[in-house]
């Protein structure tokens, strides 16, 4: 109504103008305190399904924190699995053997997704392409890592005839490329245009500019986003099923099985024995040390090159 | 700016710092010979061929995304061709699973894997949004980044070290506590029947919701962060309870990317692999009971599949694969799109 806001109109013969609100009156009131009493029980709703959330959380990681550590000894790291009913032993293979899956995805994995990363940031921008990439690389981070592992062993160990590292690291190559390439790409987006200009307006190619100017200044958020993507596929058990498919033994070849430390845990966890249970917290543990350290290590390297990369 | 652009670079210095060049370059030899600074410039890979096979480089990259999901969606059909001309669409309406005469069905995989995401996600929805509601805006600015830090922490934690919690924590507790319990108190339902192992649908339902809660209310939290400050001061300048402003000013815009994390939520739970497998029970039955052992899409393969023998038995759990991965592609797309159109910078419409 474009109607003056200060032109009250005047009554109209017989029609009773409606009385006034009375804030006073006990119904007002009674809506008042409804009011005031929902929102404290929301407020302690939320609060209480915090708590409700966090204290399980803690009381899961306080108890493999205790059971790990009871359960830790040197040969652990020493020894390879002692045959059943043996006490001793430990996953000394299972430790090395998923350094080689993680190093042979990390080579595959990182530089592909750091590739993807800069074609949608420095290339596509604004491109149709560039927003169907995107967008699969997303859906493609949610497809079940055990959807992977079948893919794989379908190409690789179908051909090969037999489960091997190589197929394992492929597996977990293909979990880590989209998550790369998505950080790289927002973290090449926060690198400022007059940056890339500057580069470019001294006559340096357009990929001299990307590698040396562009790759370098984002370089600790991408860092970052390789070691989360990392500390992710240490923990997949799902792909290693039936392509890396573990060993009992010391092995070093790419092309024959090779024991990985989630796929001993699940073994063990589902196996009927004390001594293996207990190896199974063990390792549960130092995996979960293992990804956090890197973790950590990462958030600390990447708050300090940030400042370093802002000045 | 490619300088194979031009044919004869003018004699004029381009820019005072290449002096010592241009010295050079000024008596150039005649046309088609190529100057020294351009000479120089092409050594160190300057011209625009090296550009052209970078950005290429850049885009097979970028392209062999799209090629690892056709590749994955080849295989998988090619694979299962033999199970798919078997028994067609029929394959996900059948009960059936038996090995040995060769007869599959995926209904029992499918039921386990619905039940258990389904309830997982009635656990952790309302949990997930309390979190996000608390972290964003009732939380002490204090205690946000601790509980940022440990939500991001328990993400990381591995699905087979949950499993090995359950295993050996939650499977107690639900056969000696809470399963009784429930069993004296909600058993006239019909849900809470039978004999009670500790393992079985609701216990997976129990660590799936753990699982994803760090999940839902990360995304919920991002999301409702992103509403503008102006919608919350408008509410409140009308007089309205910090809970209506939440609710009318907060939650009522972010209400699209919510729907969007709970999807992606649901996503997570419908391929969980691991911890469930370790803790479902993994019989094929359909059972109203949630004490009742159940069996996952994903779970069946990770259990059965290094151990199936004969090609069509191997084939039906390759097709089993193939359904799982069309269905969280389609979750996921749906989850993405809201999420998106919510946390793409376009400011919350006002209503």
């Amino acid at each position: 109504m474009g109607a003056n806001p200060f032109h009250t109109p005047p009554p109209a013969g017989d029609t009773q103008l409606r009385p006034p609100i009375n804030l006073q009156s006990r119904r007002m009131r009674l809506n008042t305190v409804r009011r005031y009493v929902v929102n404290h029980l929301v407020t302690v709703l939320a609060v209480l399904s915090t708590v409700i959330v966090i204290v399980p959380l803690i009381a899961i990681l306080a108890y493999l924190v205790y059971m790990g550590a009871t359960s830790l000894n040197l040969a652990f790291f020493t020894k390879i699995p002692a045959p059943v009913g043996m006490p001793g032993g430990g996953m000394a293979n299972g430790i090395v053997g998923s350094g080689i899956v993680l190093g042979l995805c990390s080579l595959m994995g990182i530089p592909v997704g750091i590739a993807a990363g800069v074609y949608l940031a420095e290339f596509g921008r604004g491109k149709p392409l560039a927003g169907a990439i995107r967008f699969t690389a997303d859906v493609l981070n949610g497809v079940p890592s055990i959807v992977m592992g079948l893919a794989i062993y379908s190409l690789v160990v179908m051909r090969q005839h037999h489960f091997s590292a190589f197929a394992g690291g492929v597996a977990l190559a293909i979990m880590m490329v989209p998550t790369i390439t998505r950080t790289t790409e927002e973290m090449l987006a926060t690198v400022p245009h007059s940056i890339r200009e500057a580069a470019l307006g001294l006559g340096v190619p357009k990929w001299r500019t990307v590698l040396s100017v562009s790759l370098k200044t984002a370089a600790p958020g991408i860092i970052t986003g390789c070691m989360l993507a990392f500390a992710r596929v240490a923990g997949e058990t799902a792909p290693l099923l039936f392509t890396a498919f573990g060993n009992q033994f010391w092995s070093f070849k790419l092309t024959e099985p090779i024991a990985a430390l989630p796929l001993q845990i699940f073994v063990y966890a589902m196996s009927p024995y004390d001594e293996w249970h207990r190896l199974a917290w063990a390792g549960s543990l130092v995996l979960i040390v293992m990804i956090m350290v890197a973790v950590t290590l990462v958030r600390i390297y990447a708050a300090r090159g940030m400042l370093k990369g802002a000045s | 700016m490619s300088l194979d652009e031009q044919p004869n670079p003018s004699p004029q210095p381009t820019a005072p710092a290449l002096t010592s060049f241009v010295a050079e370059a000024a008596p150039a030899g005649p046309e088609g010979e190529p100057s020294v600074i351009r000479r120089y410039l092409q050594t160190r890979g300057s011209g625009g061929l090296a550009d052209r096979v970078f950005a290429g480089l850049m885009l097979l990259c970028g392209l062999s995304i799209f090629a690892i999901v056709l590749f994955i969606l080849w295989i998988l059909i090619d694979r299962s061709k033999l199970s798919l001309a078997q028994f067609g669409f029929h394959f996900f309406l059948r009960s059936a699973w038996d090995p040995v005469s060769g007869d599959f069905g995926a209904l029992p995989f499918i039921f386990g894997t619905l039940a258990t995401s389904l309830l997982a996600l009635a656990m952790a929805v309302p949990l997930a949004i309390g979190v996000a509601v608390f972290l964003s805006e009732l939380c002490p600015a204090k205690l946000r980044a601790p509980i940022s830090f440990l939500t991001e922490l328990l993400a990381a934690i591995p699905s087979v070290v949950y499993g090995l919690w359950a295993v050996f924590v939650l499977v107690p507790i639900m056969r000696d506590q809470l399963g009784p319990v429930l069993y004296k108190y909600l058993g006239w339902t019909g849900f809470f029947e039978g004999y009670n192992f500790g393992e079985g649908l609701l216990t997976a339902s129990i660590i799936l919701a753990i699982m994803i809660l760090p999940i839902i209310s990360s995304i919920t939290r991002d999301i409702m962060l992103a509403v503008p400050i102006s919608q919350r001061e408008a509410v409140l300048a009308l007089g309205a309870t910090r809970w209506e402003m939440i609710r009318t000013g907060v939650l009522r815009n972010a209400r699209i990317g919510i729907v969007g994390a709970v999807i992606l939520g649901l996503g997570r739970a419908l391929g969980e692999t691991m911890a469930v497998t370790m803790v479902i029970g993994n019989h094929p039955v359909i059972s109203k009971s949630l004490f009742a052992p159940g069996y996952t899409l994903a779970s069946v393969i990770a259990n059965e599949f290094t151990e199936a023998t004969g090609d069509m038995y191997l084939s039906a759990l390759i097709e089993i694969g193939l359904a799982l991965f069309l269905v969280t592609i389609v979750v996921n797309a749906i989850a993405r799109a809201l999420v998106w159109a919510v946390t793409r910078g376009t400011p919350a419409r006002v209503h």
